[in-house]
């Protein structure tokens, strides 16, 4: 018999907000040592009053636009209460009876067929501080304490870990794209939701919750360990499952229950009466709308229209900054097809070369224009131009003097050019007698050894006119 | 005892310790805040301070400001012929301070000037800031002046009123007129019936001597009945309970104030101290506000309590359109004498039934000549007017 899978995810995610959620502290990024971000507010001093960041709840709407959810103009604030160390007030304030955005929809995509996985909602929350523990002691650092997260929870419609892996990643780019989150690497962290039961059942199996987890690559293990167990418990009664929440263990690759007294607390929710409904009325809302970046899927629109393969429209659409440096060249008045060539070929090819990321590649968009004005005026040839690319990326090197500095302005010294071809088919006496002997290819053996000599700094047509000329 | 912490002999006016003055001791009446020393003051107290003004010292205050006139601090109260004898009133009533900031959560103000028959105003929700409050019920809660005639808690009133950003439920408003030129002829005045039939025959002279005194400046003065009175004291425990346990929690000996020096462990710290550091009525309001709050409980609870607020505050709302004041006692007698605090919950329970109206709504209350007078919110210049009026008469 088969089985579904039935997933829901909860995802948090840190803001990129300049301050903390209700006080002016800034985030914890900026601190050097523990406490050094934190104030009489996020440090539970009594006193002390919360006022909202407005930045927060922008970054929240865009999050929910970005999702195609409703967005709820009227939102408040509620305390969920419960005793850790690293909860300076002893309560958290969430948004429990009316979340900033509900009822999203949003498209994953696995091995070419798209499906369709509905949001629930997204609320805004404040993060918790850090426990470091010592041989004896355990010290606290509030320095995240209050910084600003939005909880992104789906309903229960993911049907594998694939589809999960997809929504996750579709999920980090857009949130980086609309500069709404950084995702820096472990800061988004989820809790699963899973449960199996017997292809076409309507009815849900036993769900399990597995919590914290940050790794795409646990995500995946911890999705298929825990179906398997669940699978096995329903088909070999290997064990009784129990709605429960659990652990993954990334050494043993198992999950394993949480003790009952982590997961047994009551949080007694209630509306926090120091925090004001927030209403963001139809002016403010259209304000964040007219803020939002073009989405991944209008920007490849865009790319289409300007002349782009659909494959370097979705190439370039994808990464947030490959866009930024694209439509920074094209702002520059290069045309988009070629930029788009010069990026997607040779600026991909030198990454892939040097172990980088698209997303960490600094490129200066001036030097990059004058790169591409250079060669499109035959001032350097497209292999200088990679040179001096390769340069600028690495090195942020001057290009203009980078190539005066290595002699890779183009030569339109014709008669250098013709010596050294002369002397190219001199040295190459047996390619030249095959290639006249009717073995076309021969001849490439004799245009490699010009262009070497000349370091790529005559332009490729002008060698091969030459060297037909001075054959025939 | 009449300070918890002195600060200067010659200042000018005193306030309660769970207000917060920069660098100075606050314990709020409790011994869980032992060796505590704020950072910031309250903004009323550096209002006052920019003004001119000089603070004398943190007046002894029961625990967190949550029973009737003191009673409960950790630091003890004084009392005089067995009656409790609430330390900022007595400061005022001596002429030691010109005035004095007291935060009136349930009423203790309120009860604590009728005792002494000086002037304490509860201005109206919203229009002092809280920052620097050790809060309870922040719903409800609010730092107001006590004097010894309204001129002078008009004078400090103007000083600490106006919106403050640090407080994101401060009204808008940068300043408010207390002028103190409202007349009380032609004012219509109510006494609820309710609020004066069962107190001692001392608080319902007063309360007559008091109507006479307003007829005879002009005012006409007639009775009404309020009949929710149970449910508004029921919706105010809750609520108050509610808020203050979960303010409360935060106290709990890992920052600052009182740890316990029995641990091994973290639960421990948080037992032990809390049990050590907490006397019986912060105990019980927490143990009662926990319970309001908890799962399968709440929506019987905690939100029946909030719509029973919007009823009643719809209902005061209602009586303002008829009537410019409210006449009621300030509380069931003018003296208490001191008891055994394991009644102290049930007793500022049914004490609450006085203050209660104000508290729930936010409407502004002041206490004179021993009675309590109410007006819609942001009418605090009439119910200090004719305070005013009256106590020249
Ligand atoms: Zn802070």
């Amino acid at each position: 018999m088969g089985y579904e899978l039935v997933i829901g995810l909860e995802t948090h995610v840190e803001l990129s907000t300049e301050s903390k959620l209700f006080c002016s502290c800034g985030g914890h990024s900026s601190a050097n040592e523990p406490n050094d971000c934190v104030c009489p507010a996020c440090s539970g001093m009594p006193g002390m009053l919360p006022v909202v960041n407005r930045h927060a709840i922008e970054l929240a709407v865009k999050a929910g636009l970005m999702l195609n959810c409703k967005i709820n103009q009227y939102t408040t604030f509620d305390k969920k209460s419960y005793y850790y160390p690293d909860l300076p007030a002893a309560y958290q304030t969430t948004q429990w009876f009316h979340p900033i955005c509900v009822e999203g929809l949003v498209d994953v995509e696995v091995a070419g067929e798209t499906r369709q996985i509905g949001i629930k909602q997204i609320h805004v929350e404040e993060d918790a501080g850090k426990l470091v523990h010592t041989n004896d002691s355990s010290l606290v650092d509030y320095n995240r304490t209050s910084v600003p997260l939005i909880e992104i929870v789906t309903k229960p419609d993911f049907r594998s870990s694939a589809e999960v892996i997809s929504y996750l990643k579709a999920l980090k780019s857009k949130l980086q794209f609309a500069g709404i989150s950084e995702c820096e690497e472990g800061a988004m962290r989820c809790d699963i939701n899973i449960s199996v039961r017997p292809e076409g059942s309507e009815v849900l199996g036993v769900r399990t919750e597995i919590k914290n987890m940050s790794s795409l690559t646990s995500i995946e293990e911890a999705i298929n360990k825990e179906a398997i167990r669940h699978i096995d418990a329903i088909e070999r009664r290997t064990e009784i499952l129990v709605q429960e929440t659990r652990r993954w263990d990334d050494v043993k690759k198992r999950t394993f229950p949480m003790r009952n007294k982590e997961t047994a607390a009551d949080y007694r929710y209630f509306p926090d009466p120091n925090v004001m409904p927030v209403v963001i009325d139809d002016e403010w809302l259209a304000e964040i709308k007219a803020d939002m970046p073009a989405t991944v899927s209008e920007q490849i629109e865009k790319y289409m229209s300007l002349g782009l393969s659909e494959k370097e429209a979705n190439a370039a659409a994808a990464e947030a900054n490959l866009s930024a440096i694209l439509d920074g060249v094209i702002a520059k008045g290069i045309e988009a097809k070629t930029a788009a060539g010069w990026l997607l070929t040779d600026g991909l090819g030198i990454l892939k070369k040097n172990n980088i990321q698209p997303k960490d590649l600094v490129l200066d968009t001036d030097k990059f224009a004058w790169i591409i004005n250079a060669a499109n005026k035959g001032e350097i040839t497209r292999n200088a131009g990679k040179t001096v690319l390769t340069a600028v990326i690495l090195e942020n090197v001057d290009p203009e003097s980078y190539c005066k500095e290595n002699n890779l302005t183009a030569q339109n010294d014709i008669e250098l050019v013709k010596s050294v071809v002369a002397k190219a088919i001199e040295n190459n006496p047996k390619a030249i007698e095959d290639y006249k002997a009717g073995k076309e290819k021969a001849i490439l053996a004799v245009f490699g050894a010009a262009m070497r000599e000349l370091r790529g700094t005559a332009s490729p047509d002008l060698i091969n006119k030459l060297l037909k000329e001075m054959i025939s | 005892m009449r300070y918890i912490t002195e600060i200067n002999k010659n200042g000018n006016i005193a306030v309660d310790d769970n207000i917060l003055v920069k660098d100075v001791l606050a314990s709020a009446g409790s011994h869980i805040l032992d060796s505590f020393a704020p950072l910031f003051s309250a903004e009323a107290v550096e209002r006052l301070e920019k003004s001119g003004y000089t603070i004398s010292g943190k007046a002894n205050v029961g625990e967190f400001g949550l029973d009737l006139l003191g009673e409960t601090s950790y630091y003890g109260i004084d009392t005089e012929n067995g009656n409790l004898k609430n330390a900022a009133a007595s400061l005022v009533s001596s002429g030691d301070v010109e005035a004095a900031l007291c935060v009136d959560l349930n009423g203790a103000p309120r009860r604590a000037a009728a005792a002494e028959d000086i002037i304490f105003i509860k201005p109206t929700y919203s229009t002092v800031s809280r920052y620097g409050v050790i809060a309870c019920a922040c719903s409800g809660e609010q730092i107001g002046v006590m004097a010894k005639n309204a001129k002078k808690a008009a004078e400090i009133l103007s000083v600490i009123a106006g919106h403050d950003d640090k407080d994101g439920t401060s009204d808008l408003k940068e300043a408010y007129d207390y002028s103190l030129n409202d007349t009380v002829k032609g004012k219509k005045v109510c006494i609820i019936k309710e609020l004066v039939e069962d107190a001692s025959d001392e608080v319902k002279k007063s309360v007559a001597d008091y109507k006479q005194k307003l007829i005879d400046l002009g005012a006409t003065v007639e009775e009404i009945s309020f009949k929710n009175l149970d449910a508004a004291m029921s919706a105010w425990q809750i609520l108050l309970s509610a808020e203050t346990c979960n303010n409360l929690s935060k106290f709990d000996g890992v920052k600052y104030g009182y740890r316990t020096p029995n641990f091994k462990n973290i639960d421990d710290i948080y037992v032990n101290t809390r049990t050590e550091g907490m006397g019986f009525l912060a105990k019980a309001t927490i143990l009662y506000g926990s319970d309001a709050l908890s799962k399968g409980r709440y929506e019987i609870c905690y939100d029946k309590a909030m719509r029973i607020r919007r009823v009643i505050t719809e209902e005061i709302k209602k009586i303002f359109e008829n009537y410019d004041i409210i006449l009621t006692a300030a509380a069931s007698s003018k003296q208490f004498e001191s008891y055994d605090l394991k009644d102290s919950f049930n007793k500022v329970f049914e004490e609450s039934k006085y203050t209660v109206l104000a508290s729930l709504s936010g409407c502004p209350a002041v206490v004179t000549n021993g009675v309590q007078l109410m007006a819609d919110s942001f009418k605090d210049n009439t119910l200090l007017s004719i305070a005013n009026a009256t106590w020249e008469v």
